[in-house]
């Protein structure tokens, strides 16, 4: 029973890479913050398996936290932010999407690389899925270098910091509570004052393209 | 007890100053309340001169002799520069750089600039530190773009993701230290608190702590501004209001390099060796070397200074990343002096901006001829962070130099010439901007310069003389740091 639950959380191991990817390859803003929901979603699901195999209540609470802050809350700021800002448009990429992607493949192998002594030591039922989570957070890493509008860019942070959170709970059974919802407030508050920030981008510049803002360099 | 007025009452000024930031008094009691937190403060320091380092609240927070002298600094320079910040943005608002709702956003946001950054000094929690270090941020990013011009946001934005990535690193990093430190404490509450990791830190699993370390190095090392990851410090510098620069020079830096060395104390534990050392080594030359080159370049008079401060926070990097009683001594005493240095620096600089209407230094000129106050400021100041004897900043770089002759002295010549190249380049600057003809106007408000004065006259006397208890606390502490 217990290999039966190891395999199910490796399988949502498997799904959440599979979703970095799919947002590494999306080009539509839309599609992008229901794949970032969807992954929020597998982090879930994921966290309470965790739970339930090892008995460590506090992660029902990560697992539920999960769930409101990433399912619901941040998606349907997102979702109203691009509302208000109408940008709906297909997403530019730096370089073209098949790069992007055989990059992100080198990305995930050098990732398995990095974490199979760490994974030797761990004894959780998880301890394979350390090598995912830090590929996704590289995968996430990957899409803010490659991404030129501002949107994506914070989807890509927003993915980032959903790797580090399966790190955390594949490698250790969670953090303490009360880091946990500290994380959780220094997100919510940043994804407020970010929403901001994108007011004030776009009435100055008009546009919520990166591009414009090149001015400072040195020369 | 005192911990815990230092951090409620920077948090309760955050809150009265969203509701009343409207009013006329905003700006004093934003003075009032930081003036509260630095008493608390000075009450805790007495404390622990007589009683010792201490615990509290369950062993959340913490203070020894490492973060005693770090918290006092970080109460006294937010409460000068809440005093200089008074007449400063009365004379932006003068200027109608700025709405009266933009200023109550700044009034609000210091304060609780403030309180993450007593919070990060004083938590026991390696976690809690990390949230700290987030939440400064976030507090600080909206004060960047506060002018809401287009350089201004570009360098939020860069400000905001850059750190924000840096410290998703700095977050694996913890992540990697709790990982390592359940299989000696158990999992819960205590495997994340300083104190019993200090404890059992030579049981630590040296191959994750080094991984961990270097996670953390990278992370907190992009708030430190350490090159290459220092592209948002001159930026953000640059763009903000002058009180935010001098904030984030005098304080942020500070506050980030502590968490570099608190987590180096732990790896050097556990692997035995100087790893840790050797990384900070590299990062913090580098920094003092590229900051010096990219200095003498500078058109800018407030990018001049925060590539100044890259150079400072590399020059501390390097002496912590040597280790060994004398550098580490003189780190911390270099912490300190920097930090009151460059905020008065920062202070003269932006009067002395608004006078001439730029940041430009080919446009700044006689500045002792409209405003004597303002150019022996600058003069002073500048003369003090290029570690002219006999201010406190000669001291620190002196102890850090001859350090590294007689241990490393292949890094003597980088360190020689990048101190001679920043010397040639910001005494040059200096002076065509003190001196020299002008026909500018003086000020339409009075401009605060005590804390200018203030600030050189401390780092003049902690270059003669030091406390017995401050000594006592610098030794104890390079004794803990090793």
């Amino acid at each position: 029973m217990e290999n039966f639950y190891g395999q199910l959380i490796n399988l949502f191991a498997a799904l959440l890479l599979l979703i970095a990817f799919g947002m590494l390859s999306q080009r539509r803003v839309l599609s992008l913050i229901n794949l970032f929901a969807m992954q929020g979603l597998v982090l879930s699901v994921s966290t309470m398996f965790v739970a339930y195999t090892s008995h460590q209540h506090h992660l029902y609470y990560s697992a539920a936290l999960t769930l409101v802050l990433k399912v619901l809350i941040l998606p349907w700021i997102l979702h109203r932010l691009i509302r208000k800002l109408n940008v709906k448009w297909d997403v530019e990429t730096l370089i073209n999407i098949p790069t992007t992607m055989l990059v992100g493949i080198a990305l995930v192998v050098f990732a398995f690389n990095l974490a199979a002594p760490i994974s030797l030591m761990a004894g959780t039922i998880t301890k394979s899925s350390l090598g995912i989570a830090m590929a996704s957070v590289l995968l996430s890493f990957l899409m803010m270098i490659t991404r030129s509008k501002a949107v994506p860019q914070v989807i890509g942070f927003l993915a980032m910091e959903n790797g580090l959170f399966f790190a955390a709970t594949s490698a250790t059974y969670g953090m303490p509570m009360v880091v946990e919802l500290g994380i959780a407030l220094d997100v919510l508050v940043g994804m407020f004052i970010l929403g901001i920030f994108f007011f004030q981008i776009r009435e100055t510049f008009d546009s919520l393209d990166l591009k414009h803002m090149e001015k400072l360099k040195e020369d | 007890m005192e911990i815990l007025w230092i951090l409620a009452i920077p948090l309760i000024g955050g809150l009265l100053l969203a509701l009343f930031g409207c009013q006329r008094f905003a700006p004093e009691l934003n003075s009032a309340m930081s003036f509260g937190t630095f008493l608390a403060s000075a009450f805790l320091t007495v404390r622990v001169i007589t009683d010792g380092p201490m615990t509290a609240l369950n062993e959340q927070f913490f203070v020894d002799s490492f973060n005693v002298f770090l918290v006092a600094l970080t109460a006294f320079v937010a409460f000068t520069t809440s005093l200089f910040s008074r007449p400063y943005m009365r004379i932006e608002q003068h200027h109608g750089k700025l709405s009266i709702n933009m200023l109550r956003l700044y009034h609000s946001m210091y304060q609780l600039f403030t309180f993450t950054m007593l919070l990060a000094l004083l938590t026991n929690n390696l976690g809690i530190m990390w949230v700290a270090m987030e939440a400064a941020t976030l507090t600080t990013v909206l004060l960047v773009s506060l002018y809401r011009t287009p350089a201004s946001l570009e360098a939020a934005w860069k400000y905001f993701i850059l750190c924000g990535v840096g410290i998703a690193q700095a977050l694996f990093g913890t992540i990697l230290v709790y990982f390592a430190a359940e299989k000696v404490l158990g999992a819960g509450g205590t495997a994340l608190l300083w104190t019993h990791l200090d404890v059992v830190k030579t049981q630590l699993e040296p191959t994750v702590l080094s991984l961990a370390f270097v996670f953390l190095l990278v992370g907190y090392g992009t708030k430190v501004g350490l090159a290459p990851l220092h592209n948002w410090l001159p930026d953000a510098h640059a763009e903000g209001p002058t009180p935010v620069s001098a904030v984030l020079s005098g304080l942020l830096l500070n506050v980030a390099l502590y968490a570099v060395v608190r987590s180096k104390v732990l790896v050097d534990g556990a692997l035995g060796s100087h790893l840790a050392g050797n990384l900070m080594m590299g990062f913090g030359l580098l920094s003092v070397v590229m900051a010096a080159f990219f200095l003498s370049r500078q058109k800018d008079v407030k990018r001049m200074f925060a590539y100044s401060s890259i150079e400072h926070m590399g020059l501390m990097t390097f002496a912590f990343g040597m280790g060994g009683p004398v550098a580490t001594f003189a780190g911390m005493l270099h912490m300190t002096v920097h930090s009151l240095t460059k905020s008065a620096i920062f202070f003269a600089v932006g009067h002395a901006a608004q006078q001439t209407g730029t940041q430009l230094m080919e446009r700044i000129r006689g500045l002792i001829k409209t405003s004597p106050t303002i150019g022996w400021g600058l003069a002073i100041g500048t003369l003090a962070i290029l570690g002219m004897p006999p201010f406190g900043v000669f001291a620190s770089e002196f102890m850090i130099i001859t350090t590294a002759m007689h241990s490393y002295p292949w890094t003597t010549p980088f360190l020689l010439a990048a101190l001679g190249v920043a010397f040639a380049a910001i005494f040059g600057r200096m002076q065509t901007m003190v001196f020299g003809e002008t026909t500018e106007q003086p000020l339409p408000h009075p401009p605060a310069l005590v804390p200018v004065f203030v600030h050189l006259g401390l780092v003049l006397l902690l270059g003669l003389y030091i406390p017995p208890y401050l000594a006592d606390w610098y030794r104890q502490a390079a004794a803990l740091i090793g």
